[in-house]
């Protein structure tokens, strides 16, 4: 594709790219979702699968997209028919065998059996903003993005709109960093819009490392190229002429597809200099993190890319005053900038009809834990907790009601069954002792011990701690310390007490964001279930043991191959014990056992 | 710099604008206690890393507490600093440094002099509130200056500073994660395999004992013990400006007689100087200096005294080592002078002889240990003091040091003129230098041998001097983040310079690393007061340009024949190697 020399050029593209090569019978396009979840489950094979078989059938009608991910984990790989005028039909778990079938059913113009459909609750309630194209087109062909519109909102303000109209824009939408804090966006860009400090830059902080959060990742292997067209809107806002991208390294497939829509979008003009030939030049670069957590952290970040180590200093001055080489820089989160396009386009006004006034818009959660429908789902802010729980993610596994769920990663707090009701907004979950953090929730069956959920968090915690300030290094660990031995039962009668104390002190006074949220899983577990505290403090730690009926163990072995602590002791066809001083009550052999033999108490 | 009103403690005040909370509080006479914060010389460079987290204090409306020293005051502030959570917090944190800090103060050479140990007692913490695991550090030893001891390190990264951004020296940074978390060499590489200079002013803001100067105190008494050995010392021009501080004294007072007969008392068998080696180094110097100038050599020529420096170039300008002087330093030529020259004059077989040196420097300990500094086929220098281990020792003996009686050092290598004391202050050394190639060049005496124009204790200083019809421009530095700046400029080929002084300490070997430790604060004014000493030396001196020296004169015509000649390059003269850096 050539370079794009004016928006005329890009128009002309969008138009043509619009009009589709095939006319005739109604153009049906399947989707496959091969982000690297669909991936890992399989979605290659199918993919192959499939096109063998349309090429056997020579089916012209019908296009085969290599997608992004939809968001449905727990039913991958997925495979998404849009027949053209006709609602989406979605279809999990499928195999390359059903893929096939699928490929005859299109031919034959049948209704497509065992779909999940698009009335159902998981996307009922789901208000796709963020996650708008992912799963729904090839994020390595520009030219899916270009058909949908892509870069045309970057064309009309650099041609139409001054820089300070887009950040009016911005703050009139209310919208708010979706990297936890909350701070609003347009506010953001303003400072950095006023600060002198140049040359400025915007950084897309895409080091998503919240335990189970993977929204951010979805988006850049789902839909790169409206991180980039949002960042060089953010740049002609803000004056800025240069971009990083700063991205986990454990995320090569989305570093893989945003070089690829890095390149196209250079080779066709929209980024480099003089794009569109507007005058304006954006150019963006990725880095790559080397896998700190606390390079989340915008100060961490920045120092990172400079090449320094990565930890945080102190704010003020904050990074738009000044940031990256003491230059004024802004960071904002990939699901943040994957809302810019929406809002310039549409309007702020159309953004704050969702979701409520203190928090318009929408915000990605990762469903995970003991739930069914495991997953991302995009919901207005607002919703109830007990709504997305139990409507989206489809209640526990077992049926049985669900304990807490745990929200913001490991900075943030569990908050109980008896709070469900709460709508999600920033400020409520933070009334809750939690976060909205990046928008991990875990879901705890009742079965859960909470006082084993802080101390995982807070594991997490002092590991991933740089150890710059005294109440981070020390205290987390002292704090992890005390948990450990309330698990092993040899808890001290002042322990609680000075759980509570020193967890404020941290909050209190550790150096950055990290820090000052490190407490949280501990501190609001022990508000909402100081019982299972003090339970431990009387006979040692409430936990699930899991034993193994001998009149019902057949001696397959099986149990003992998957015991990640080598526990289970018994000879093949001979019934099987566990050795319980060693078991780590992890429940794998529970699962494992296809005869019931074993007994969870 | 405008003023904002702010508040602390109900005190209603102006302030600059950007003062730090820290700096408003100085002001109305409160004290919030610090321990990672580090203002060093004047302010140029500060240790802002906020990282213990005890200078907390409360802003209401703010929802967590404010790090004073790094928090700017804002327009109509409230500061509360003595809140029941601000005195939780200051407490708790104290409690955490403590948890992982080893509580045998009486085994510590810092104690007495731990700013751990003094906040701890201020605050009468329960100093076992939060007891955990310990880090566990094995002791590091790999050099002959510098000995730490990351079990007692509190992270406060005071040396991090000191090392990167005062030295630009860039040996040490934060490594590893959380609890293991600890300051130093990356990839925990010991000291000796880095690019470290063992200048010691980590050594010198270290609050605590983490950081220590590496002891020779074992060694010299057991020399001096020995029937078998002959052992000579020898003290540096700036130890005698700063010893008496040990003792008590006002900084400024020059001890130089009473540490002679101390000295004495100790057992060493003769009480040399350094001062000789000073006298010495100039004359060779001053004559390679003229004869670069006149001769078409390189230029500018870089002195080469100071270790530290020696080794930042080996490091960090391979390509410039022909830049510098190829003089040893005098505590070398000391050494190598007195195991030929004088071994020979009194018939002691130099194996015997044992030459310790006392010195304001850590780096001097690492220097002695130069493999290639044993032109007398033994190494010149066997053990250095700092005047630390100096003061330690003299207390050790029982010795009342101010009431000593005077005492004079022994002949020949004791005598010296007053070029040769002010190699203590930054600028001394260009100054003696001048002192003899202006007579030498013009070949006539000097009027006034004081250039005042190269004296001063700012770190990046240049001037120029007339000397015969011609304008000699002439820079010194002391710290070696201002070395670099010259540096740069030699290798980019655009320094202006003749002759370039250059010391790693501010203000010279009299703010070394091995110096009686100082409240940071008040360095500069110590390191003045220090340097006013050294010039009233120079000033009582009978002979004041070195070459003048009689006992030099003596050993030229004796020993070593011409300056600058073949003896004196065997004996006087080094080489230098390209270091990796790390």
């Amino acid at each position: 594709m050539s370079r794009l020399a004016t928006r005329y050029d890009l128009t002309a593209l969008a138009r043509k790219l619009a009009a589709g090569p095939g006319a005739g019978a109604p153009p049906v396009q399947v989707f496959v979702g091969m982000s690297t979840c669909g991936l890992a489950s399989g979605a290659g094979a199918v993919y192959e699968a499939m096109a063998k078989a349309l090429a056997a059938r020579k089916l012209a009608n019908v296009t085969l997209v290599k997608a992004g991910c939809v968001g449905l984990c727990y039913a991958e790989p997925t495979v998404e028919v849009q027949v053209a005028g006709q609602p989406i039909v979605t279809l999990g778990n499928v195999t390359p065998e059903r893929g096939e079938e699928l490929v005859a059913e299109l031919a034959a113009g049948g209704k497509i059996a065992g779909a999940i459909s698009e009335g159902d609750a998981i996307f009922k309630k789901q208000v796709r903003i963020a996650l708008r194209h992912c799963g729904r087109l090839d994020p390595e062909k520009v030219e899916d993005y270009l058909r949908d519109g892509g870069y045309q909102t970057l064309a009309k303000a650099l041609f139409d709109q001054k820089p300070e109209e887009l950040i009016q824009t911005m703050k009139d939408s209310g919208l708010r960093g979706r990297g936890g804090a909350g701070f609003p966006t347009g506010l953001k860009w303003e400072a950095a819009r006023k600060a002198a400090n140049t040359p400025k830059y915007i950084v897309c902080n895409a080091d998503e490392g919240d335990p189970g959060a993977f929204m951010d990742r979805s988006v850049l292997e789902g839909d790169p190229h409206c991180v980039l067209e949002a960042m060089a809107l953010a740049g002609y806002a803000i004056g800025a002429r240069f971009g990083y991208i700063y991205c986990r390294a454990e995320y090569p497939l989305a570093v893989k597809r945003l070089e690829i829509a890095i390149g196209q979008a250079r080779q066709l003009g929209l980024l480099g200099a003089n794009i569109l030939g507007s005058g304006f030049d954006f150019d963006i670069e990725v880095k790559l993190g080397a896998g700190a957590f606390v390079c989340g952290e915008e100060t961490s970040l920045i120092h990172s890319i400079e090449g320094k180590r990565g930890e945080p200093t102190v704010k003020p001055p904050f990074p738009a005053e000044s940031g990256l080489w003491g230059k004024s820089t802004t960071v904002n989160n990939v699901e943040t900038l994957a809302c810019v396009v929406p809002i310039l386009e549409k309007g702020a006004a159309w953004f704050r009809g969702i979701g409520t006034p203190k928090c318009p818009g929408t915000k990605v959660f990762a469903l995970a834990g003991d739930v069914k429908n495991v997953g991302l789902a995009e919901v207005p802010m607002g919703i109830t907790i007990h709504e997305v729980l139990e409507e989206i993610g489809g209640g526990s596994r077992d049926g049985k009601p669900i304990k807490a769920v745990q929200t913001g990663g490991p900075s943030g707090g569990c908050i109980p069954a008896s709070k469900f009701d709460t709508p999600i907004e920033y400020e409520t979950l933070a009334s809750l002792g939690s976060i909205m953090g990046s928008g991990g929730l875990i879901v705890m069956g009742a079965d859960t011990s909470m006082v084993k959920i802080a101390h995982f968090y807070l594991q997490f915690t002092c590991d991933e701690s740089c150890g710059k300030c005294t109440p981070c290094r020390v205290g987390n660990k002292r704090l992890l310390e005390i948990l450990d031995r309330l698990l092993k039962g040899e808890g001290k009668p002042e322990d609680l007490e000075k759980l509570q104390e020193l967890g404020n002190v941290i909050k209190d006074t550790a150096l950055c964001g990290l820090g000052q949220t490190s407490p949280n899983p501990v501190l609001s577990t022990l508000h909402w279930f100081r019982g299972e505290y003090e339970e431990c403090l009387k006979k040692g730690p409430k936990a699930v043991t899991y034993r193994i009926v001998a009149e019902k163990c057949v001696g397959c072995r099986a149990c003992a191959k998957v015991c990640p602590v080598s526990c289970i002791d018994g000879k093949l066809k001979k019934p099987h014990v566990i050795r319980q001083e060693e078991c780590i009550h992890c429940g794998a052999c529970f699962s494992a056992c296809k005869f019931d033999a074993i007994v969870r108490e | 710099m405008p003023l904002v009103n702010i508040t602390i403690d109900g005190i209603r005040m102006q302030v600059p604008q950007d003062s730090t909370i820290l700096e408003a509080a100085r002001k109305a006479n409160i004290k919030i206690p610090t321990l990672c914060h580090l203002e060093l010389h004047n302010r140029e460079t500060v240790n802002r890393v906020a990282s213990c987290r005890i200078c907390v204090v409360e802003i209401p409306g703010r929802r967590n507490l404010a790090p004073a020293c790094a928090t700017k005051v804002a327009p109509n502030m409230e500061i509360r600093t003595c809140t029941p959570r601000v005195l939780t917090a200051r407490r708790t944190n104290m409690q955490l440094l403590l948890s992982n800090h080893p509580k045998d103060c009486l085994n510590c050479y810092a104690s007495g002099n731990c700013e751990l140990q003094d906040l701890a007692n201020q605050m009468h913490t329960d100093t076992n509130r939060y007891e955990g695991t310990s880090s566990e550090f094995a002791i590091e030893t790999s050099n002959q200056s510098i000995v730490r001891d990351l079990n007692k390190c509190i992270r406060c990264r005071r040396c991090e500073t000191a090392c990167n951004e005062m030295q630009t020296v860039g040996v040490l940074s934060g490594v590893g994660r959380g609890f293991d978390m600890v300051v130093g060499p990356a990839l925990h590489k010991p000291l000796a395999e880095t690019q470290c200079v063992f200048c010691g002013q980590c050594v010198k803001v270290c609050p605590t004992g983490a950081l220590m100067g590496k002891s020779h105190i074992e060694e010299v008494w057991k020399a001096i013990a020995d029937p078998e050995k002959v052992v000579i010392v020898q003290t540096a021009p700036a130890v005698r400006a700063a010893l008496g501080e040990e003792f008590g004294l006002e900084p400024g007072h020059s001890v130089t007689k009473k540490m002679v007969t101390a000295l004495r008392r100790l057992g060493f068998d003769h009480v040399f100087d350094t001062n000789f080696g000073a006298d010495l180094t100039i004359v060779e110097e001053a004559t390679e200096f003229i004869h670069r100038l006149q001769h078409g050599g390189r230029l500018p020529m870089l002195t080469s005294c100071c270790p530290a420096w020696v080794k930042f170039f080996e490091h960090q300008f391979q390509d410039l080592l022909d830049v510098p002087s190829s003089c040893k330093s005098p505590q070398q030529m000391f050494g190598a002078i007195a195991k030929t020259y004088w071994a020979q004059k009194m018939q002691i077989d130099p194996a015997k002889i044992v030459v310790v040196s006392v010195m304001p420097c850590l780096s001097k300990k690492y220097e002695a240990s130069r493999g290639e500094l044993s032109a007398s086929g033994h190494q010149d220098v066997d053990f250095v003091l700092s005047t630390r281990e100096m003061g330690r020792m003299l207390k050790e003996a029982g010795l009342d040091f101010l009431s000593l009686p005077d005492g004079e050092f022994d002949h020949p290598l004791g005598y010296s003129t007053g070029g040769a004391d002010i190699f203590a202050v930054s600028g001394g050394v260009l100054e003696a230098a001048l002192r003899m190639a202006a007579e030498v060049i013009t070949g006539q005496e000097l009027e006034n041998v004081d250039f005042e124009e190269v004296r001063g204790l700012r770190g990046l200083r240049h001037a120029h001097v007339e000397i015969a019809g011609k304008t000699v421009n002439v820079a010194i530095a002391c710290g070696l983040g201002n070395a670099r700046k010259l540096l740069e400029e030699v290798r980019a080929g655009k320094s202006e310079y003749h002759l370039i002084e250059i010391m790693a300490c501010p203000g010279g070997c009299i703010g070394g690393g091995g110096q009686p430790f100082v409240d940071s604060k008040k360095e500069p004014e110590v390191i003045a007061k220090r340097a006013a000493a050294i010039y009233a030396e120079d000033a009582g001196k009978e002979i004041r340009s070195s070459h003048k020296n009689p006992y030099i004169q003596e050993l030229y015509q004796e020993f070593l024949g011409e300056a600058y000649g073949e003896k004196a390059h065997q004996l006087l003269h080094t080489h230098y190697t390209g270091r990796e850096k790390l």
